[in-house]
């Protein structure tokens, strides 16, 4: 039998409630497997490397020991004394750290909330407590998500991908990916914002799940660009995520964003396949488009090798009955990454604005003359040089006189943006798609320092072919579709229609299934080695 | 010397009276409790807490702009208006900026001497209070609790001329609020909170002169002060051949003052956009109708009809139409009462408001209820009492909570009429005093009120006056 920790979430809750393994027996497996592989856990202390810390994965911020420990006992007691039990009953999970947790230290990855402890829960946590998942704690991530890489984090030593430990796991849900991917847990929930799930997922050969804006409440979970977060699961299998998704979705008073549309069968729909399905290719998600030193825009080739597999996978989803459209234009995805630059700065600024050093969290030691003084000092040593960039080009972007120049135009290009989805989704249309298939990410996870010092192209623009979704407030989903020649995964990213997370999840599953006995998966990232 | 006009603009501020907070369930209403107890992750900006509009909030907020004949935008938004102060806990408000709920719109209303004025309305917009900041010594104090209260903030256009337009245009203003039942309206405590723009030009001008702005004017009495001050300053500085400069001044009520806060101000960047968390404020056809069908008729209104339906004098009609429950009041005694409304009028001018004022009660406490009012106006009318206990029985219902018939039956206050019960009085009266006879035979005529006086004083006020008078004018001419 595979270990404990290696099995999906599904698996494992079938043996706990089917008495053949206990919850604390599961748990235990777990921290054991953290305490292999994870190594010391991030901290504001002044970091200094030690030679064990590069062999080690690092996902984790804090191990929420006892809270995990009378939560799987709860499980154990239910379930002997015969009481009915949630669909993750005794399943560990970890949480990105900025979902806020009662009592439990929530820190963002900034130095700006050090000390915080929320009066609240997210509801998400709420409703994974209600399915009887059981927390282990919480990982790490880039500064209040900003960043792709983890390594923006206040919290060192940062995230390291488990698969080769000299590169990045993705962000900024990078703790999560990591510690999904080197078994610490089956699930972890994660935030997507511009990618923030599905680019740390393909960076480490795992399922990533973005739902629709609406779908799963934001409430409790500390904001990046509220219009465009979103709330998902990383796990290893796509039914696990089918699982997690059925749990946390749905209409929630407390987010006024979330919507009353019914929340399917996700795991159950999984199983209906994908025979006449319509799956678009766009030659707009195969290249990347950049304005150059002229201001004009260029174009580069993705890496030949992600370009390859989106073929591949094209002509495995093509013999399962689905139907290939090519050449579905999306031109409008050039515009995403600047407009997307501008409406996500603005909403950063506004949203870091109430970090004061006043309410909670860091409040500088030295001596101030008044209280603009104290913000000065408090937020100028709280928050970390990507947070206070993205204030800066927020607050400036943000200005009255250039409300028209950036802020509107670039809800125009949203707009426009929009429209190609609605276009190749409309059921009336020319198109009439069921999903778009697309890579994840323009690359496979790279060095650490590249995302600041490299100038690849296909760097600068990881999150070109991910925060068009979160523009257009579409789902999307990455799943692992092979193994680079230098041994790094690559994930795809299959997207579709609002609230069509069923097909998705179908699509991604039929190709998972269809794949299962592919050499490459039976690659396993170093951490596990 | 030349002769100046004012033009006066009013920005107001109303609290409206919801039991929760504009975007949490926290309660509104915070008067008199303790700093920082209502309060709650959502209006202390807690990471990652979010807001949920408030249908009560958007409810009132239409009513107002109903009452008002604003233009309603089915599709308004939420903005946020960002900047950092200890008492904004957010670190923006959210307001409504580009596209507010009401726009345009007017408020009629009269003046003492029947002037009709107009006062039309910029805009009209939903937003959520800040906390309050007190300075003691070297430390600040921060009281969240009007955190997220909500407001609708109401701007005028510049169609006031005199400070005391202004004044009566706050009084319907608030009249209005608490007719629709939608604030408490109270300015003492700032449920109403007003700050005047005031500028004068010369009278034939058309052009308007450099405004200041008058913060923090917490009464109407103070608005009439503070504007007139400021409208006399204002006239000194021009006659003294100063140019008027575009200053934002503090009214000091305690002591009586205008104190100037800063010059022209250096305009704020806020920065506003969309509030992300919050979705549009659609306001659907059938929303839309169901609260027309709440809307009362208006002041305005009832009292045009109280004047042309129920035949009542407008100066009746203006006292009776001061507050919705009094007119309702009065309105469903005339229905019981079913004679003339004057004299409903008359009584509820004279005894209900009169009751109302000494107790200090308003019309829900009042325990006298419209059947008991109309019941002691037909006792009068039917001379089962007499006026005098008729004005007592008022008293004494609101004091004891008992129905009128039932008093006067316990307390025996009905009339006398027995012709031998009064005759025998009148005629110990008439022998008592004689002194008093002999005048009125000498022609000292008006005595015979006296004697009526004395026969009431002696029989408890229980004898029917007219009567009393029919028989001393008997008995005295006889001698």
């Amino acid at each position: 039998m595979t270990e404990l920790i290696e099995l999906s979430a599904i698996e494992q809750a079938a043996l706990i409630r089917e008495k053949k393994i206990s919850s604390v027996e599961l748990l235990e497996a777990t921290l054991t497997q953290i305490e292999k592989v994870d190594g010391r856990p991030g901290s504001l202390a002044p970091y200094v490397e030690q030679p064990e810390d590069l062999e080690k994965v690092h996902a984790f911020l804090l191990i929420t020991r006892e809270h995990a420990m009378a939560k799987a006992k709860e499980v154990d007691r239910k379930i002997s004394s015969g009481e009915p039990v949630g669909p993750l009953a005794g399943v560990p999970y970890s949480a990105k750290d900025v979902y806020c947790t009662k009592g439990i230290q929530t820190t963002a990855a900034s130095r700006i909330l050090e000390g915080w402890k929320p009066s609240y829960s997210s509801t998400v946590i709420e409703k994974m407590d209600q399915a009887d998942a059981v927390l282990i704690g919480k990982v790490n991530l880039d500064e209040f998500t900003f960043g792709g890489t983890t390594e923006t984090t206040a919290y060192k030593p940062t995230v390291r991908n488990p698969w080769s430990y000299n590169r990045v796991p993705g962000g900024s849900s990078g703790g999560s990916a990591a510690a999904v991917s080197s078994c610490e847990g089956a699930i972890s929930l994660g935030t997507d914002t511009g990618g923030s799930i599905r680019e740390p997922a393909a960076f480490t050969g795992i399922v990533g799940l973005k739902p629709t804006y609406g779908r799963v409440s934001r409430y409790g979970v500390i904001p990046f660009a509220s219009s465009m977060d979103t709330i998902g699961p990383l796990t290893r299998t796509v039914s696990d995520s089918a699982l997690v998704l059925k749990e946390i979705a749905g209409f929630d008073p407390r987010d006024n964003c979330t919507v009353r549309v019914p929340v399917d069968d996700y795991l159950f729909d999984l199983q209906k396949g994908i025979e006449g399905m319509r799956i678009g290719i766009s030659p707009d998600y195969l290249k990347i488009t950049y304005l150059d030193d002229q201001g004009n825009y260029a174009t580069a080739p993705v890496d030949p090798e992600i370009e390859a597999s989106v073929w591949k996978a094209a002509e495995v989803l093509r013999a399962l009955g689905a139907e290939i459209i090519e050449d579905v234009p999306m031109s409008n995805t050039k515009y995403s990454v600047p407009a997307y630059f501008v409406i996500s700065r603005i909403e950063a600024y506004s949203n870091l604005q109430r970090y004061d050093g006043l309410k909670y969290g860091h409040s500088t030691q030295q001596s101030v003359k008044d209280m603009y003084d104290l913000y000065y000092k408090s937020r100028g040593e709280g928050f970390g040089y990507q947070a206070k960039l993205r204030l800066l080009t927020g607050m400036f972007a943000s200005q009255e006189k250039f409300y028209e120049k950036y802020y509107r135009r670039a809800q125009r290009a949203r707009a426009l943006m929009r429209r190609d989805f609605d276009e190749a989704f409309d059921p009336n249309g020319q198109y009439r798609l069921d999903g778009i298939l697309t890579p994840s990410t323009p690359s496979p996870a790279f060095r650490f320092g590249d995302a600041v010092a490299s100038d690849s192209l296909l760097i600068q623009f990881a999150d070109q072919f991910t925060t068009p979704m979160n523009f257009a407030g579409t789902p999307g989903i990455s799943f692992p579709c092979g193994i680079s020649q230098e041994g790094l995964p690559i994930g795809l990213q299959i997207t579709g229609y609002d609230y069509c997370e069923s097909k998705i999840l179908r699509t991604a599953y039929a190709y998972e299934q269809a794949t299962k006995d592919a050499d490459w998966r039976k690659m396993k990232p170093a951490a596990l080695r | 010397m030349m002769e100046y006009i004012a033009t006066i603009g009013l920005e107001t501020h109303i609290q409206l009276n919801t039991n929760t907070k504009a975007f949490c369930s926290c309660k509104a209403d915070s008067w008199g409790d303790v700093p920082n107890t209502n309060i709650c992750p959502i209006c202390t900006g807690q990471p990652g807490a979010l807001p949920s509009t408030n249908q009560a909030m958007v409810e009132k907020a239409l009513m107002l702009c109903l009452a008002i004949n604003a233009d309603i935008n089915m599709d308004s938004f939420f903005d946020r208006k960002n900047y950092m102060y200890a008492d904004l806990p957010g670190g923006y408000q959210v307001t409504q900026n580009d596209r507010s709920i009401g726009r345009g719109g007017y408020l009629d209303f009269l003046m003492d001497d029947g002037r009709e004025v107009r006062c039309h309305i910029h805009n009209l917009h939903m937003e959520e209070d800040a906390g309050k900041t007190k300075n003691e010594g070297d430390i600040r104090l921060i009281d969240m609790n009007r955190c997220g209260v909500p407001l609708v903030e109401m701007v005028t256009m510049p169609d006031l001329h005199s400070a005391d337009e202004a004044a009566t245009y706050l009084t319907r203003l608030r009249q209005l609020l608490r007719w629709l039942g939608i604030s408490e309206a109270n300015m003492e405590r700032a449920h109403l909170r007003c700050d005047a723009n005031v500028s004068i030009s010369p009278k034939e001008s058309n052009e308007l002169g450099k405004k200041c702005e008058i913060k923090n004017i917490n009464s109407i009495e103070a608005v009439r002060t503070a504007i007139n001050f400021e409208i006399e300053r204002q006239i000194r500085e021009i006659n003294a051949g100063r140019k008027i400069e575009q200053w934002t001044i503090e009214w000091d009520n305690d002591t009586q003052e205008l104190r100037k806060m800063r010059s022209k101000e250096t305009a704020a960047d806020y920065r506003y956009f969309r509030e992300p968390n919050l979705m549009p404020v659609h306001i659907s056809e059938e929303f839309l109708e169901s609260v027309k069908l709440k809307m009362p008729e208006l002041p305005i209104r009832r009292r045009e009809r109280f004047i042309n339906e129920l035949g009542l004098p407008a100066y009746d009609a203006s006292v009776l139409t001061t507050e919705r429950e009094i007119s309702d009041f009065f309105e469903n005694a005339c229905k019981i009462y079913n004679g003339d409304n004057k004299r409903v009028s008359n009584w509820m001018m004279n005894e209900v408001l009169r009751v109302m004022n000494e107790t200090g009660c308003t019309v829900s406490e009042l325990k006298i209820t419209v059947r008991d009012l109309a019941d002691i106006i037909q006792m009068v009318d039917q001379k089962t009492i007499n006026t005098t206990t008729g004005k007592n029985l008022v008293d004494m219902v609101q004091k004891t909570g008992k129905r009128p018939k039932l008093l006067v039956e316990e307390q025996g206050l009905g009339l006398v009429s027995d012709d031998a019960a009064i005759r025998d009085i009148s005629a110990k009266i008439v022998s008592s005093n004689p002194k008093e006879a002999t005048s009125y035979q000498n022609g000292k005529e008006s005595l015979i009120g006296w004697f009526v006086g004395q026969v009431m004083r002696e029989m408890r006020g229980k004898a029917d006056p007219e009567k009393a008078k029919e028989i001393l004018l008997e008995l005295l001419k006889k001698n």
